[in-house]
């Protein structure tokens, strides 16, 4: 079994060379061509990429941490303003206001729901559709449509179902399982309702991350664990679960990427932030201080306090998830 | 080749600078010489709002405006969807491209755009050949309630232009269901309000009372606290003379009401996915006089001054104006035109088929002695024409939109989902309104 997946790709005999002569050969190159390199069109090609790069992520993170460190707002061109220098104070204001020391706690209570159930539940349908059974396009296409469907949509059906006269609450009355008060009012309930909300609406771009993944794992694998005596879900944790371990650090640090910008949800569907802040975000307060509320400085220390927390915490997961790779 | 990297990304970089720098070249807002600006003519962009009523009004007062005007045309169009209108105009003035009027903002924006520098002193601008300056302008049409516009120096930086004043609309219906006399309903003080409201929950009649929106976004105190405060007080702001009104007996009443309201399941704590008074989900509504044509084919409604404690003679009784005024924005290059066109747009055969087409009250004085043969003919609109007259407006202060979001934050707290007492709540609010005032005070002696 592990002499196929060690077997070197054996590299054609005919392979050019890596300098080829019409490319100077080992020749030394010239000035220009040093700093232009082997394929001047190359740099020219990924230009356009790079200036959306530049333009859309790092001049905006740059000039953040310039608000962040001035008492900014945004004004006319031309406008006679004062912008003076205010060092940590933005930080400061930020780091101890308590509704924004809630935002984060409430992100991290979000994080810990759904990083962990979206990346179980994606694996275990993904394996689920990748084996052959009548309808597999239909299921596939059942888990990816929320993914594609405008979340304002959808939460007008969460809305219908989670509602204190919603669907759910008709079912589990009778049960005595109904919260009071009701889910998305409940302050114990809300994030987490928004937890398993978010993490249904993006199950089908992780199934599909590791439907993708699944493929690579060797059939070969399988068969040879079957032969040494594994049941199925022996061999679901010993060679499937190993086999897409890449897969799931992309899926663990996009979940938690995507889940600490978390802002559409609590907007929607708790009323922003409610009840009384519960299920208030980070991004949720950034967009109320900066753009509602004119106040950059403070919505750039929000933004760049997560950024350094989202960084730590996917070192952490590369550590942890990431192995060697 | 591993050492040749850092050449091609610098290559890259190069050739990716090259592309960005004649284009923001090309797009640098360059602002405009105010002195130049006021006496010039020509070309106006202006923005409204894109609801289909105002939209056909403003196409007819554009289309009579340029066949009068052939050599000062005004472009006209919807303003930009965005999050909302507040924070797209905000985005127009920080760009350098917001038009020359806008007839849709609101004046709680008003302090911030006017930080911004984004707004026009209307009082800058030349007199019109009637020799009236925008002050003067201001005050014949709208009288003593054009005061509260005025900016802290005394000048005006939005021109009055039409109001909603919110009022308590009720389903007859629903009322005669549960028992209660739908043309004569007991809305007057807060008991009767309460007691109305359990008689319809606990026939059936309606599954709540009044059902505004609990989120948390900072204008919803428009719509349920401040129309209350306002009747409570007699004409109140949230803030007058640079200090919170709110917390004392008046502001703790209104802060009773609803939290009795919300604790006996007479108003829900849920968004509503539509319209709940259309939809049958509440037998009463906060709403202005746009609620007439709105209503008009799905319930059979009346209407009432909002309730006081102790009760008030309706023709006493205030309320938020929820009104939307005219500004003229620093980008504007030809601002003498753009004058001349709020003008024409707020004349009073202007101001008739504005009336006319939306069914909003354009904010003048005798608003009902001007039109009388038009509130004969729509008598529904009466009751807002003459609850127009005493409407009061959102405090004008530049932290406008934080103070609302500080207060709107305490009445989740004391009175929506009632995680704190309505004392600590109204403590709360006020002391942190209180700061941001002062905050304002002390920026404003900075600069």
């Amino acid at each position: 079994m592990s002499a196929r997946t060690s077997q070197a790709t054996p590299r054609p005999a005919a392979a050019p060379p890596r300098h080829a002569a019409g490319d100077g050969g080992e020749r030394p190159a010239s000035g220009l061509r040093r700093v232009l390199g082997r394929q001047p069109l190359g740099g020219l090609f990924a230009a356009p990429y790079l200036l959306f790069v530049l333009a859309v992520f790092a001049v905006p993170l740059v000039f953040a941490v310039y608000m962040a460190f001035h008492d900014y707002f945004f004004a006319a061109p031309g406008a006679d303003v004062d912008r003076p220098f205010v060092g940590l104070d933005n930080f400061a204001a930020v780091l101890t206001d308590p509704a924004v020391q809630r935002s984060f706690l409430n992100v991290a209570i979000f994080l810990v729901i759904n990083v962990p159930l979206t990346v179980v539940l994606a694996l275990v349908l993904a394996v689920a559709l990748d084996a052959p059974m009548r309808g597999l396009s239909f299921f596939r296409a059942a888990y990816y449509v929320p993914y594609i469907t405008s979340s304002v949509a959808v939460v007008g059906v969460w809305l219908f179902l989670f509602g204190g006269d919603g669907l759910v609450n008709r079912v589990l009355g009778p049960l005595g399982l109904v919260p009071d008060p009701s889910w998305l009012v409940n302050s114990s309930w809300a994030m987490p309702m928004i937890a398993v909300f978010v993490t249904w609406k993006q199950l089908g771009f992780y199934i599909l991350l590791y439907l993708a993944a699944l493929q690579a794992v060797p059939k070969e694998l399988h068969e040879s664990a079957s032969v040494d005596g594994a049941g199925r879900l022996r061999r679901f944790w010993s060679v499937t679960v190993p086999g897409v371990r890449p897969a799931t650090f992309l899926v663990v640090l996009l979940s938690t990427v995507v889940g600490a910008n978390l802002f559409t949800e609590p907007y929607l569907l708790t009323g922003g932030g409610g009840p009384d802040g519960a299920s208030s975000t980070p991004v949720l307060l950034l967009y109320q201080r900066g753009i509602e509320q004119n106040e950059p400085g403070e919505a750039a220390a929000i933004g760049l306090v997560l950024v350094v927390l989202v960084l730590a915490v996917s070192l952490i997961n590369r550590r942890v998830v990431g192995g060697d790779r | 080749m591993r050492t040749r990297a850092p050449h091609r990304a610098a290559v890259a970089t190069a050739a990716a600078l090259a592309l960005a720098l004649p284009l923001g070249a090309c797009g640098a807002p360059q602002a405009v010489d105010a002195e130049t600006a006021a006496t010039a003519r020509g070309p106006i962009t202006i923005w409204y709002s894109n609801n289909p009523q105002e939209v056909a009004w403003g196409e007819q007062m554009v289309a009579a405006w340029n066949a009068a005007h052939p050599d000062e045309p005004v472009r006209a169009q919807e303003i930009p969807a965005g999050t909302s209108s507040e924070a797209v105009l905000s985005a127009s003035i920080t760009a350098g491209n917001a038009p020359c009027l806008v007839f849709n903002t609101s004046p709680a924006a008003v302090p911030e755009f006017e930080r911004q520098g984004g707004l026009v002193d209307l009082d800058t601008l030349p007199p019109g050949e009637d020799g009236q300056t925008a002050t003067d302008y201001v005050t014949a049409r709208s009288g003593d309630l054009a005061e509260q516009y005025a900016s802290e120096d005394g000048h005006f930086r939005q021109l009055p232009w039409k109001s909603n004043p919110v009022m308590v609309l009720y389903d007859k219906e629903a009322f005669a269901a549960a028992g209660l006399d739908p043309e004569d309903p007991p809305l007057g003080t807060y008991d009767e309000l309460l007691e109305t409201a359990r008689t319809i929950v606990g026939s059936g009649a309606a599954p709540n009372g009044l059902y505004p929106s609990p989120s948390s976004q900072f204008f919803q105190p428009w719509f349920d606290f401040y129309p209350f405060y306002a009747a409570q007080t007699g004409g109140t702001q949230l803030v007058e003379d640079g200090r919170p009104t709110f917390d004392d007996a008046d502001g703790e009443a209104v802060f009773d009401l609803w939290r009795t309201m919300y604790a006996e399941g007479l108003s829900s704590p849920e968004i509503y996915n539509g319209d709940a008074f259309a939809d049958g989900a509440a037998a009463m509504s906060m709403a202005g006089p746009w609620a007439v044509a709105a209503y008009t084919d799905t319930v059979d409604w009346g209407v009432v001054p909002v309730p006081t404690a102790e009760g008030t003679p309706a023709d006493e009784t205030w309320s938020f104006s929820d009104a939307k005024n005219i500004a003229l924005y620093s980008a504007c290059e030809n601002r003498a035109t753009a004058w001349d066109l709020a003008r024409f747009a707020t004349s009073e055969e202007q101001d008739r088929l504005l009336l006319e087409m939306t069914g909003q009250m354009p904010l003048r004085s005798d608003l009902l002695g001007t039109y009388p043969d038009w509130f004969a003919e729509n008598p529904a609109y009466v009751p807002f024409a003459e609850q127009a007259a005493r409407t009061v407006e959102v405090p004008n202060v530049t932290s406008s939109t934080k103070v609302w979001q500080a207060f709107r934050n305490a009445w989740s707290a004391g009175v929506i989902f009632r995680s704190e007492p309505v004392g600590q709540a109204l403590d709360e609010a006020s002391s942190d309104v209180a700061d941001l005032v002062s905050a304002d005070a002390a920026r404003g002696e900075r600069s």
